[in-house]
């Protein structure tokens, strides 16, 4: 069995190692020299067996900065078309927008999201769906550390047990609160854009020392006594 | 070359000055180049002496303070669409201020690489600098640097506060006018629509005279000529007219030496030429910026909360200007508080017209926690709440929905003028603070007769609510049911008292600052839990037990109850005094370091302000002492 694992290995293309090799090195632990990358994605649906992405749209956030040309944009070539969810992304079977195949669209985003820590709005929803997709392309799943907007603004909010508040935000709800433009909502490049900004707020209110204590926020807080 | 974050900044820029007179595709192309940052509150942008950077700064989000460094007297503030930092590029020398982010902000960084050439090739643009660079008085709040583009002069002469009076006024541009023959009833009408103190009578394009609210008094309002008379014989002719480019100081001088309170301000400055705008008293006023009744005023014009926002930054200077000053913080605390609150009421109206009908039933908008007590002179939360009127049971829902709506486009506002939103998610946009009368008695009168600790938090924070728009009798319906319950349940009271003894101490066995063990603010001093909390506390449980409503600022508490308990004058009064002392001791510090002032370094402090400061935990420690006693609070299973 090792063997045909090994086999199977061998036979991914140049571009998947190039990635992989970005993952000897650790993540820098100060918050301000670490790269994020927000992304979103845009899809046919919510099923990650039939679905299909459209769009990945990403940037990147390094020391409370953004370069607007630094971004990415890919659309995606695909069969599958759900008519249901067009009004919503507006991205429509023929548009003229010029296109890649999924496999080109994967490539090019590894290229671009290297080791980066991979911040979204339901951030697992967008991973998987690009996890579906390189394994239809027989790749194996993505490797970064990832960030959830939700789960980090929720720890943000104070911890009461007598004001009742609501279990679930959306990125509107974020975009809200934290006054940010609702402009380019449901694009791919938008709502990573909206993603950065709330991300950079949530950053400045929740203060974390390092990297690693970032990504343990996420998790439900435990109460020491 | 474009892609949508880049559209979305050349969405934004296109709306401003000098980006608007660039065509569409140059500013795709300078869109493309923009790097876009976050400051958050207190970060540098540019520092004093710096070497200029490859960029200069619009404000897309947020507020800048632009200062000469080691001064926290702010000269001026950068707000959305504002560009700083351009002239020292343009110029090749450092930056000769300090910006800093005010607030939390968002930059976009345009590379001056980039936009030489078009500011070059673009006759609007370059004019626009030069323009800039000559008037720019958009901000009457302070003294002016942004848009001095070219600017040659030394930058130190210019911040001197006597120049400001040479500074350029601004003056309104949106004319009222009739003619001659309009009746007096008619362009009174017209006066009071549009909440003007003067109307200007043209004839042929040109001003013949003027009618100002003076005239209608005297000459109307006594009888001496009647309302359907025309404007001709009630007019003040010929009129008095100067050049549009006045200063401050001449404006003054004008009005002075005419005895007017009213310039019209002509293309040329003759009489021959069309108005073009017309200044008054109140202009004059605002541009200073420092009198309290000015500010009143404009917010009461305001428009919206953008302005009310600019308006803010006025407010902060007058603070800024009263503790210099070192005038009473009992006084300054009402005024600003009453500032305060008509920015809230201001905000309240506007969204009130903004819903698309009227309230279905009176209602009343509460102020709670600190700004209900007076006692919130820096912008902190938001903490508020709705009551309305009973309805019948079936329509209750509806009627919540209706004041949950309302009570978002408040709350949005407020957050756009400077009130953050509350953590913790009290105010009235929340469900569960937006209740009818008589929720409002169910929700209190658990309160208090299941007194755990955190309906303990909740009473604290709730009972020290302040009418800020609405309905009195609401309000005070449930002020009597509070008490009412309070006085059926004096465990409460013993409850409330221990809820104020929990605040740990602020000084330890050798009387030494208590400072924070860890967290973000490591060693510094807990100016809020450990001093203000527990004189805040005491106050409302002793008013409480008196049953007094109505007195919700701590210092007139204390001062209250000692003249009810003439035995405990001198405790009462040490209390009033170390509570006003706390909170100017917080302001200045908020001030210094534009922040809550809840955290002290204590490093920072000198020796006077560390003996004050001990003075008041002394007061602190016998009020606590007097509160256990009294309300037998050791006997609380703790």
């Amino acid at each position: 069995m090792w063997l045909f694992g090994k086999k199977k290995q061998l036979e991914l293309p140049d571009f998947w190692w190039d990635y992989e090799a970005h993952f000897q090195q650790k993540l820098p632990e100060d918050i301000k020299e670490n790269v994020f990358v927000a992304l979103d994605t845009e899809t046919t649906g919510f099923s990650l067996t039939k679905d299909r992405m459209l769009c990945i749209g990403a940037l990147k956030l390094m020391d409370n900065s953004i370069a607007v040309k630094d971004i990415f944009e890919v659309y995606i070539e695909q069969e599958h078309y759900n008519a249901e969810s067009a009004p919503i992304h507006g991205i429509l079977k023929r548009s003229r927008r010029n296109k890649v195949i999924e496999l080109d669209a994967l490539k090019q985003f590894l290229v671009y999201a290297k080791n980066y820590i991979l911040v979204g709005h339901h951030v697992k929803f967008d991973v998987n769906m690009i996890n579906a997709a390189l394994q239809r392309n027989g790749l194996p799943k993505l490797k970064n550390e990832t960030l959830d907007t939700e789960l980090l603004y929720k720890r943000t909010l104070l911890v009461s047990s007598v004001v009742e508040r609501k279990e679930r935000f959306t990125l509107d709800d974020l975009a809200e609160k934290f006054s940010i433009s609702k402009k380019d909502r449901h694009t791919a490049l938008g709502d990573a854009y909206i993603t950065a900004i709330a991300l950079l707020r949530i950053l400045e209110r929740l203060k974390p020392k390092n990297i690693k204590d970032l990504i343990k926020r996420q998790g439900p807080l435990k109460f020491g006594l | 070359m474009k892609n949508t974050i880049s559209e979305r900044v050349a969405d934004f820029l296109k709306s401003f000055p000098p980006f608007n007179a660039l065509d569409s595709k140059q500013l795709d192309i300078l869109s493309m180049e923009v790097v876009i940052l976050h400051k958050e509150n207190n970060a540098i942008v540019f520092t004093e002496k710096e070497a200029p950077h490859e960029h200069f700064y619009v404000v897309n989000k947020g507020a800048i303070a632009l200062t000469k460094k080691g001064s926290s007297q702010i000269l001026d503030i950068c707000d959305e669409g504002d560009v700083f930092g351009l002239r020292p590029l343009l110029a090749h020398e450092s930056y000769k201020l300090e910006a800093r982010a005010h607030e939390e902000t968002i930059l976009y960084a345009v590379p001056i690489k980039h936009f030489k050439p078009l500011a070059l090739e673009n006759k609007r643009v370059g004019n626009f600098l030069i323009e800039s660079f000559a008037s720019n008085t958009r901000n009457p709040y302070s003294i002016k640097h942004r848009g001095k583009l070219y600017g040659s002069g030394d930058t130190a002469e210019k911040l001197d506060p006597k120049i400001l009076d040479l500074q350029p006024i601004s003056y309104s541009t949106d004319l009222i006018t009739c003619t001659e023959g309009t009746k007096i009833m008619n362009l009174a009408t017209t006066m009071a629509k549009n909440n003007v103190s003067c109307i200007l009578v043209i004839k042929d394009g040109l001003p013949v005279g003027i009618i100002t609210d003076k005239d209608l008094r005297k000459k109307v309002a006594t009888g001496e000529c009647p309302i359907t008379e025309p404007a001709k014989t009630i007019m003040s002719s010929p009129i008095i007219t100067y050049p549009s480019e006045l200063t401050l100081a001449q404006a003054q001088m004008a009005m002075m030496k005419s005895n007017i309170s009213h310039l019209i301000l002509t293309e040329d400055g003759t009489p021959d030429a069309p108005a073009v705008g017309l200044l008054s008293k109140h202009d004059v006023m605002v541009a200073l910026g420092n009198n309290p009744a000015v500010l009143l005023r404009a917010i009461k014009r305001a428009m919206d909360a953008k302005v009310l926002r600019k308006i803010r930054h006025g407010i902060m200077n007058l603070l800024q200007g009263y503790l210099d000053q070192n005038i009473p913080i009992g006084l300054v605390s009402k005024i600003i508080s009453e500032l305060n609150d008509a920015s809230t009421k201001r905000v309240i109206e506007l969204s009130l017209q903004k819903m698309p009908s009227e309230p279905p039933v009176p209602f009343t908008w509460l102020t709670l926690g600190s700004q209900g007590r007076g006692e919130q002179l820096l912008n902190t939360d938001q903490d508020n709440a709705i009551l309305f009127a009973d309805v019948p049971a079936d329509e209750l829902e509806q009627t919540r929905y209706y004041f949950l709506k309302l009570a978002s486009l408040i709350s949005t506002d407020l957050n756009t003028i400077g009130f953050e939103y509350c953590p913790a998610e009290m105010m009235a946009s929340n469900p569960a603070w937006c209740h009818s009368l008589w929720e409002w008695k169910e929700v209190t009168g658990r309160w208090i007769n299941n007194p755990g600790p955190d309906e303990i938090l909740l009473s604290s924070i709730f009972f020290d609510y302040n009418i800020t728009y609405g309905d009195r009798t609401l309000a005070d319906e449930l002020s009597d049911s509070i008490f009412d319950h309070a006085r059926m349940f004096p465990q409460f009271l013993t409850h409330l008292a221990g809820g104020a003894l929990q605040n740990p101490s602020p000084s330890g066995f050798f009387r030494d600052f208590l400072v924070e063990q860890d967290g973000e603010h490591k060693d510094f001093f807990d100016l809020k839990l450990r001093a203000l909390m527990p004189i805040i506390d005491a106050a409302r449980v002793l008013i409480l037990s008196h049953s007094i409503k109505s007195i919700n600022n701590t210092a007139e508490r204390y001062e209250k109850l000692a003249e009810l308990e003439p035995n405990n004058k001198e405790l009462f009064q040490a209390c009033s005094y170390a509570s006003k002392a706390l909170l100017k001791f917080r302001t200045k510090q908020g001030l210094l370091h534009n922040d809550s002032g809840r955290y002290i370094e204590l490093q920072r402090l000198n020796k006077e302000e560390k003996i004050k400061l001990k003075r008041t935990f002394k007061t602190i420690k016998e009020i606590q002492s007097l509160i256990e006693i009294r309300f037998q609070v050791k006997n609380l299973i703790r």
